[in-house]
């Protein structure tokens, strides 16, 4: 108990500490930018997680979660003039109930099914985007509005930075007051046996459902936030690839480890910028960078690490 | 029958018929490793991207083909050596990580040995279009049902027929009694990649003529395959060729009859019908679920 | 007074009989053994009392309610808990965090009071910490409080299982197969924990292949071949029963 929750508060105190101290190291808009990707991603990943590693799940849909968020903001305040602040809850809703309709049917599946039905469920929402032109601006994507706070608009990046830091840290202090309680107990036996949860009284399908909706409901608010900040927004966020690289992040970090998948999202966003110097080659080489850390630390960064820390401290 | 459905149901059936060999290799893999290798598309670019590339060195057409065909098995057996059986017994997710790392990694690859450009190549006889039935159809799309049918009838001799075609079959409904059969599991596994990157490798060569081709064309051909392993059951190769041909012939005809804006939607709408109907595929058997 | 009620229960897989037209009633407060060779369809009964299977025909009775076809968790609700013969523990959690999952339906699981970490979530944890912990030592496992599963031999995960269903607060126990793969000690200290759960208020049913423990503990009998009632009855009469010695000599145990 005490170590556990040792590990929450310290946790989330150096996360604090890393979000404050790194505009120390931030000297251009460049660099700006790249941290504010990570946090958005981070903030997704978080929720991916919640569904993938803590409650044994596969998604390769939830770009498409993403995507609807932040259209739906873009529409929303671009078309019907709507506040940004009313246009990303009322988005999130709409994502969430999207989420939980489909949940019931979709999380029925296990395995590759369920990964097929949720990247068919990915592209259906890439293909709508992609084909509603009139609504979405099509393949070439359509200009947002900025956010705005009392009433000036946000284009600062050292703003945004602190508006995804506060993001990101809520949504993490969310993630783990879930997993530790009856409720993230609850997600992590359904990993470990379906059987044995539910005559343990677990309702299996509700809490599926309900972990599918928070983190579809988190990505819709990360993707209203990107559309916002990003002043634009094209339909390759609803993409499959986009899908494989939220659930190659959070797998990289470490499943089952919130932090980890903040590490994850940070270092595969972090990674396509080192290798755009290498041009031509950057496909190649994030291709090998992915197959060869699935190959050699199956179980992610951060559990293999911390795996190797205690082995070490024990010598 | 009208002439403008028969059409429809032509460039159905062409579209199908290489779904149907892409599905066939998602199948054959499966059966052998219980991995779905989400780099089978990559398989078909790779054909198809080779033949062009040999043709336009100047190599007569068969020699380029067989040289393209030769390459991509290769590239198939590499993959298995390298990436699938040094993770053996690692989760499914890691496994679909991997394997669509490995995708990326063989768009990568394209990319830099060719180009971004799209590339297209000579039909195998002549594009004068043949009138059946009112339709109109090019030579090529027989050439692709032709050949189709002809692999369906050697891989269902192959299988049902010879002793090491058999010998598959046996791993995949049981690894653990295959082995102390005296069969060599890990050949079994090797030659299943093998097997499905000829069977890419054939699609994209048949197709090109057809489509042009460049290093993202297996992204979408991949998945329809996919699709159409799973409408037809996973892991149940004649399943897969009649799914190919159901979600070719649905795309055609929403094309048609209703937008060919959301054709490219019509194979994922089926895939989640059949999930949510008949999540054991519409030729599969349902299996009892044991605790 | 009978606690659960079981009649003309009948569940075929593929047009196989796993069990047919079964009827036998469990009195409260009572152990209740049910044994049988090899694919009897213990395991199919069980997984049918507990929800994971739905019957093909016929009718279960919790409680004076029709329980037939219920969902397990609500079965679990209803107060009916189990282990089972090849093990379902929770092999990415801690021994005691299984224990904890066990007791899921007496915790606090408001979303909204979870997510804005409340006080009492902060509480339960702690309590349902300490039962859990508590219920190992009562079981045997009061050394295994800190280790994975992954570490701990096949005796103790069974009584693993055990400890999680306990923590479930269950009016109706079943047991599948507790002693299965145990030395003699172990199987001894099995026989008192069955005898003390029953002491504290507990219906027990167990399925069990070790003869000595079921003559030992068990109340009433019920005999199963081919998913059919062989015979039934306290354990003398179960034992001079011609059809019981015929069945158990003729499988050859």
């Amino acid at each position: 108990m005490r170590r556990l929750s040792q590990a929450r508060t310290g946790g989330l105190l150096s996360l604090v500490i890393v979000i404050v101290l790194l505009p120390l190291a931030l000297d251009n808009i460049y660099h700006y930018d790249i941290v504010i990707r990570i946090g958005i991603n981070a903030i997704v990943c978080v929720g991916l997680n919640l569904f993938i590693g803590y409650a044994g799940q596969i998604s390769l849909g939830h770009a498409g979660f993403f995507a609807l968020g932040a259209y739906g903001s873009a529409i929303l305040t671009g078309h019907y003039s709507w506040p940004a602040w009313f246009a990303l809850p009322a988005s999130a809703a709409a994502v969430g109930m999207i989420a939980f309709v489909v949940a019931r049917p979709i999380l029925r599946l296990k395995g590759h099914y369920l990964a097929m039905g949720t990247l068919g469920m990915g592209i259906i929402v890439f293909i709508v985007i992609t084909q509603e032109v009139a609504l979405t601006g099509g393949p070439d994507g359509m200009p947002v509005p900025p956010l705005t706070i009392a009433g000036t608009e946000i284009y600062s990046e050292t703003t945004w930075y602190w508006i995804i830091a506060t993001v990101l840290v809520a949504t993490v202090w969310l993630a783990l007051n879930i997993v530790d309680s009856p409720i993230g107990r609850a997600l992590r036996a359904i990993h470990g046996s379906e059987p044995a949860s539910s005559v343990m009284g677990i309702n299996v399908a509700r809490y599926k459902a309900m972990v599918f909706v928070i983190s579809a409901v988190i990505a819709s608010v990360a993707g209203s936030l990107f559309t916002h900040y990003s002043g634009f927004i094209t339909p390759s966020e609803a993409g499959f690839l986009h899908s494989v690289e939220l659930v190659t992040m959070v797998v990289l970090g470490g499943m089952a480890s919130t932090f980890g998948a903040v590490v994850g999202a940070g270092l595969l966003t972090a990674l396509p910028q080192l290798l755009a110097t290498l041009r031509d080659y950057e496909m190649l080489v994030f291709g090998a960078v992915l197959m060869g850390t699935m190959i050699f630390m199956p179980h992610g960064l951060v559990p293999t690490i911390a795996a190797m820390f205690q082995r070490w401290r024990r010598k | 029958m009208s002439a403008e459905l028969l059409q429809f149901i032509f460039s159905g059936l062409t579209a199908g018929a290489i779904y149907a060999l892409v599905g066939l290799g998602f199948s054959i893999i499966y059966n052998a490793s219980q991995v779905i290798n989400f780099a089978q598309g990559e398989f078909v670019m790779i054909g198809g991207m080779a033949t062009v590339s040999l043709l336009a060195a100047g190599l007569p057409m068969p020699v380029a083909i067989a040289l393209a065909v030769v390459a991509t098995v290769a590239v198939g057996i590499a993959l298995e050596k390298l990436a699938i059986e040094p993770a053996r017994g690692a989760s499914i997710v890691t496994l679909i990580i991997i394997t669509i790392g490995a995708s990326i990694f063989l768009r990568g690859l394209a990319q830099v040995v060719w180009d971004r450009n799209f590339h297209s190549m000579p039909p195998f006889t002549g594009d004068t279009p043949i009138n059946i039935g009112g339709a109109s159809v090019v030579p090529q799309s027989l050439w692709v049902l032709g050949c189709t049918v002809a692999i369906v009838a050697a891989l269902w001799a192959f299988f049902n027929r010879t002793r090491f075609g058999k010998a598959i079959l046996a791993t995949s409904y049981n690894s653990d009694i295959a082995r102390l059969m005296g069969i060599n599991v890990r050949f079994v596994l090797l030659f299943s990649f093998a097997l499905a990157a000829l069977l890419g490798a054939i699609a994209g060569v048949l197709i090109t003529p057809i489509i042009l081709t460049n290093y993202q064309v297996g992204v979408l051909l991949g998945l329809k395959g996919f699709s159409a392993a799973i409408v037809g059951g996973l892991g149940n190769p004649m399943g897969a060729i009649a799914g190919g041909f159901v979600v070719g012939i649905a795309e055609s005809i929403t094309a048609g009859y209703v937008s060919s804006d959301y054709k490219d939607a019509v194979a994922f709408v089926i895939i989640l019908l059949v999930l949510f109907f008949r999540p054991q595929g519409l030729f599969g058997r349902r299996g009892a679920e044991r605790v | 007074m009978s606690l659960l009620e079981v009649d003309g229960l009948t569940k075929s897989f593929g047009g196989l009989s796993a069990i047919e037209s079964l009827a036998f009633n469990v009195a409260e407060g009572q152990i209740h053994s049910i044994i049988g060779p090899n694919g009897a369809g213990k395991t199919t009964l069980f997984n049918m009392i507990s929800g994971l299977y739905s019957p093909s025909a016929g009718r279960i009775r919790y409680s004076g309610r029709d329980v037939t076809g219920a969902a397990p968790h609500m079965l679990a609700a209803a107060g009916i808990s189990r282990t089972f013969q090849n093990l379902q523990v929770f092999f990415n959690m801690s021994a005691i965090e299984n224990v904890m999952v066990g007791r899921h339906l007496h915790e606090n699981r408001n979303l909204f009071a979870t997510l804005v970490r409340l006080p009492a979530i902060a509480r339960g944890n702690a309590e349902a910490r300490e039962r859990a912990a508590d219920l190992m030592s009562y079981v045997g496992l009061g050394a295994y409080v800190r280790v994975d599963p992954g570490s701990m031999p096949y005796g103790a995960l069974k009584r693993l299982e055990i400890a999680r269903a306990l923590a479930a607060q269950p009016r109706l126990l079943l047991l599948d197969e507790p002693a299965a793969g145990l030395n003699p000690r172990e199987t001894g200290e099995i026989d008192q924990l069955i005898q003390k759960v029953k002491d504290s208020g507990v219906t027990v049913v167990l399925v069990e292949h070790d003869m000595k423990l079921v003559m030992n503990i068990s109340d009433r009998i019920l005999v199963l071949n081919y998913g059919r009632k062989l015979a039934e009855g306290d354990s003398d009469e179960v034992r001079r029963n011609p059809e019981v010695v015929a069945a158990y000599l003729g499988a050859g145990s």
